[in-house]
């Protein structure tokens, strides 16, 4: 099988993944994220017009019945009608504006959905989705650094903390919607990507055992050209199901399946070059990886 | 010999998948939209001329309906519809039909066939993103149930320190402790035995010098949970009751973390009458029970609350010697005989108001009332001849209990002669009701209509399917007889998740859709894993048997570490995560577990049984030329 030279290019990576952090970064702290009604509180109503509802119409309705700041985009189709309240109008105004664009307009409005969130529960969500992610991080660092090597936690962590960044910076450029189920979806790309880095570092740390001439820049490559296959078959068939459900999914279920595909293409950059360039970086060598047992312990493999 | 299984693994697997596949199974079965009939209070029978009196009136609106049954605890009928859009319909004439005393409740019947159900077969709970229906989360303010007590404490202490005539000033503090000012040390001496003995529960600092001394007493820690966590169960308990009012099947009242109360109403769309329903305090009125000889002007008739006493009543007298909100606490407790008994503390001036009232009417008894707010239906002619419900609210009293008052009571007291723990316990849990009355709020809600929930579904199928089927099409390119084991093990995979989820009763949301086709793109991730390493082994030159043996073996850490790692991950989000996150997390984990023994042990069965125990030239994995 060839070996691909992949760490031959890891200057290149290198380069691409600060590039990509550095405006991730930069359009986090300058556009923020354009964050859903889940983290912001406030009022969200979701109608369907029995025909294609004019937008401006329905502004001009809200301004004058008192529903100023309301913000109104069509959901999907132009019959489906979002309108989004901000904080400050009181718990029952979902119902009162159906009402009011009812009485406005001659065909049907059907109501979709209504959410309201109190200013406090949207504070704890992003309190406790920054938590949960930083407690994933935390605990998937100790299994790695239990089951593998210390320098293997750092390297995946550093992979993980890479995607995640550039998936939050994706979605503050773009200026989609970051609300739970987004959250949920960076999440899976934590597990995603996870998933990846683990069985290429599997494979680096078998090499390093079982390759003890090679040097350290050599086994990864030869690891990474014997994972590659694998990493590709499952990115796809991964990126197949989510292309499925960005298309098919709904209005709902888009944020998730985008930040999923975001996340699963830089998961799988990732696993090749943050992972395995960190370890390059921090100097892994085989004695890092040497089994603490007695001699024979190679032969276990060998069976008739 | 290589790659054979022992009989008992066939065994095992085959015996996994018939249960998965019976498990699975009732959701095969689309339930019909029906009407649950029950009565308002819950010792009412459901008899089958209820039953005829509701089945007449849908004939008389050309609504079709079949398989009438009443409950065989008779406390409800279900009516089973033909068409979901009659089912609204269906509600309002029956309701008219029935009256008042009963609830119509929207609701869908499972379809299950009794053998499959019998064997605990059900099918799995819709979320309300799917179902349709509303989602509130109240917060109990437990600050204002601390103030409260607080408020309860300051002027309990400050009528001990009168009664004993101690001068000094008693307040509240911003810390929710109790401070007493008093003029010499030997008075804060006596007024700190006095809170000791009063109020064993209340910690007591000392401090002071000169002519300021002060005692500060202060509620635990421990104290203040037990507070905290009443004013939520007690909120709890009346938001049950209501929401059983609002005639809504398999309604949800939860309690979140430390102070919220989820609430989700399935099937609901006006949320403001959900809201007003809820949002209402009970309460309580304790009164005399009224004289033989006392005029009819002066006294009013209330029946017993309680199953047990359904029917008989007692005359009151029309004057409340105290409400609800003067109750600071009530308790089930024990006597020194071991009989349960209801321990019940008044506020200040409830302690003042009862002992007047009780003082001269000793062996006379007490009636105590549970008023809840109710709601009657008139209907009113349109101009077009259509009637239009109209809803008209009422208070309902009824007596919860009428015990002999033994002696002049206080602000504490007790009410014994109960006949359970049970008894007990409820009994305080009603008189609690207008006590330490926490206000709550609104926090969250969410409507999402029938239409949305039903696209929802439709939705979400059509990704899973969509995304199955490039999965299948490109393993079984890819990986030719091999990729089709992979997919019969993603199919059985399938199966289990639906089995899974089923079987624990566990909720299927939007995102937990979006989790299982998550689930279906990374479950082959094992058996590429495999796969590639079989692949990698033939090129190597192995012999096809020793390929699958070696390749299953090495790949097996590879794919634990992965699968443990993503588990974690799960498992934390779960943790954390509320709603819709918590759905996702359900479904992946299930999702990682259920996919490891079908691609580890399902794919390895079905390999063997078509290349194992024999000679076996080359294997059709594709990618390899032999």
């Amino acid at each position: 099988m060839k070996t691909i030279n992949f760490m031959g290019q890891r200057k290149v990576a290198l380069a691409l993944s600060a590039i990509l952090l550095v405006v991730a970064i930069g359009s986090l702290a300058t556009r923020q994220l354009s964050w859903g009604l889940d983290f912001t509180g406030g009022t969200l109503v979701e109608v369907h017009y029995s025909q294609s509802a004019n937008l401006g119409e329905i502004r001009d309705i809200l301004n004058t019945g008192g529903y100023a700041g309301a913000i109104v985009v069509s959901f999907g189709s132009d019959r489906d009608v979002m309108i989004r309240l901000p904080q400050g109008h009181a718990d029952t105004q979902g119902t009162a504006l159906l009402r009011l664009l009812e009485d406005n307009f001659d065909g049907g409005v059907e109501l979709r959905r209504i959410e309201f969130v109190g200013p406090q529960v949207g504070e704890e969500l992003r309190e406790q989705g920054g938590l949960a992610m930083l407690m994933a991080l935390g605990m998937v660092m100790l299994y790695i650094g239990f089951r593998f090597q210390f320098k293997f936690a750092v390297g995946a962590v550093a992979a993980l903390v890479h995607d995640v960044v550039i998936t939050l910076g994706f979605f503050s450029l773009i200026g989609l919607e970051f609300d739970l189920t987004v959250l949920a979806a960076l999440l899976a790309v934590i597990g995603y990507s996870l998933n990846d880095t683990i069985v290429v570092s599997d494979r680096i740390r078998e090499n390093f055992r079982k390759l003890r001439k090679a040097d350290a820049i050599e086994v990864i490559n030869i690891s990474l050209s014997e994972t590659l296959g694998r990493t590709l078959v499952t990115s796809l068939t991964t990126l197949l199901v989510l292309v499925c459900l960005a298309l098919f999914g709904g209005e709902m279920i888009n944020g998730f399946a985008n930040a999923l595909l975001v996340g699963v293409v830089v998961g799988t950059y990732s696993s090749i070059y943050v992972a395995a360039n960190a370890l390059v970086l921090m100097g892994v060598s085989k004695e890092d990886l040497m089994l603490p047992v007695k001699e024979g312990a190679e032969q276990e493999d060998l069976m008739p | 010999m290589l790659n054979k299984y022992p009989l008992w693994k066939y065994v095992l697997v085959l015996m996994v998948l018939a249960t998965g596949l019976l498990y699975a199974a009732p959701n095969l079965y689309a339930p019909d939209p029906a009407l649950q009939i029950t009565g308002e209070s819950s010792a009412q029978i459901i008899d089958d001329r209820t039953l005829s009196r509701a089945t007449a009136a849908l004939e008389e609106a050309g609504i079709e309906h079949f398989g009438e049954v009443i409950d065989p605890s008779g406390r409800n009928a279900l009516v089973r519809l033909r068409d979901v859009e009659q089912q609204l319909v269906a509600q309002a004439r029956v309701q008219r039909a029935l009256g008042d005393g009963f609830i119509i409740a929207l609701n869908l019947a499972p379809t299950t066939p009794d053998w499959l159900s019998d064997l605990g077969g059900q099918p799995m709970k819709l979320g309300l993103d799917l179902s349709g229906g509303v989602h509130f989360k109240l917060e109990v303010d437990i600050d204002a149930a601390m103030e409260r007590r607080q408020e309860y404490y300051v002027t309990a202490i400050r009528r001990a320190l009168r009664e004993e005539r101690i001068r000094g000033i008693v307040d509240g503090d911003a810390g929710g402790r109790i401070v007493a000012r008093l003029r010499t040390e030997a008075d804060r001496e006596q007024a700190r035995t006095l809170v000791a003995d009063n109020h064993p529960e209340l910690t007591l600092e000392r401090d002071g010098s000169g002519d300021s001394w002060t005692l500060t007493a202060a509620m635990t820690e421990q104290m203040r949970t037990e507070i905290a966590n009443y004013a939520v169960s007690q909120n709890l308990t009346t938001l049950r009751n209501r929401v059983n009012e609002l005639g809504v099947s398999e309604p949800l009242v939860q309690r979140q973390g430390q102070n919220r109360i989820v609430v989700e109403l399935p099937g609901i769309q006006d949320t403001a009458e959900a809201k007003r329903i809820l949002g209402t305090v009970a309460n309580l009125e304790f009164r005399l029970v009224a004289n033989l000889d006392a005029p009819e002007s002066e006294k009013q008739r209330f029946e017993y609350r309680s199953e047990d006493r359904a029917g008989s009543f007692e005359w009151l007298e029309r004057d409340v010697i105290i409400t609800g909100e003067r109750v600071a606490n009530a308790q089930a407790s024990f006597d020194e005989n071991g009989r349960p008994n209801v321990q019940i503390s008044l506020d200040g001036e409830g302690g003042t108001l009862m002992s007047r009232a009780t003082r001269n009417n000793v062996k006379r008894r007490m009636g105590v009332l549970f008023i809840e707010r109710k709601y009657r239906t008139r209907y009113e002619m349109q101009e077009d001849g259509s009637e239009k419900p109209i809803q008209v609210p009422y208070d309902e009293r009824k007596l919860l209990t009428a015990p002999v008052i033994q002696s002049a009571l206080g602000a504490q007291f007790q009410i014994t002669g109960l006949d359970s723990p049970l008894e007990a316990s409820e009994l305080a849990l009603m008189l609690r009701a207008g006590a330490l009355a926490a206000p709550i709020s609104f926090v969250e809600e969410r409507t999402v209509g029938p239409s949305l929930g039903a696209e929802n579904i439709r939705l979400g199928v059509k990704s899973v399917q969509f995304g199955l089927a490039l999965v299948v099409i490109f393993m079984i390119l890819y990986y030719r007889v091999f990729g089709i084991i992979a997919v019969v093990a993603l199919s059985a995979n399938l199966v289990l998740l639906v089995a899974f989820m089923s079987l624990i009763g566990a909720t299927l949301t939007l995102p937990g859709i979006a989790g299982i086709v998550l689930t279906v793109g990374m479950a082959v991730d094992a058996n590429v894993l495999i796969f590639s390493r079989i692949r990698e082994e033939l090129r190597d030159g192995r012999s096809p048997q020793m390929a699958i043996h070696s390749g299953y073996d090495a790949a097996l850490s590879t794919i634990l570490d992965a699968n443990i790692t993503t588990l974690i991950v799960a498992v934390i989000l779960y943790a954390v995560g509320t709603g819709p996150v918590k759905g996702f997390a359900v479904t992946l984990s299930v999702g990682i577990v259920t996919s490891m023994f079908t691609a580890i042990v399902g794919t390895r069965a079905l390999v063997n049984l078509i290349y194992g125990g024999r000679k076996v030239r080359t294997l059709s994995i594709g990618g390899v030329k032999a």
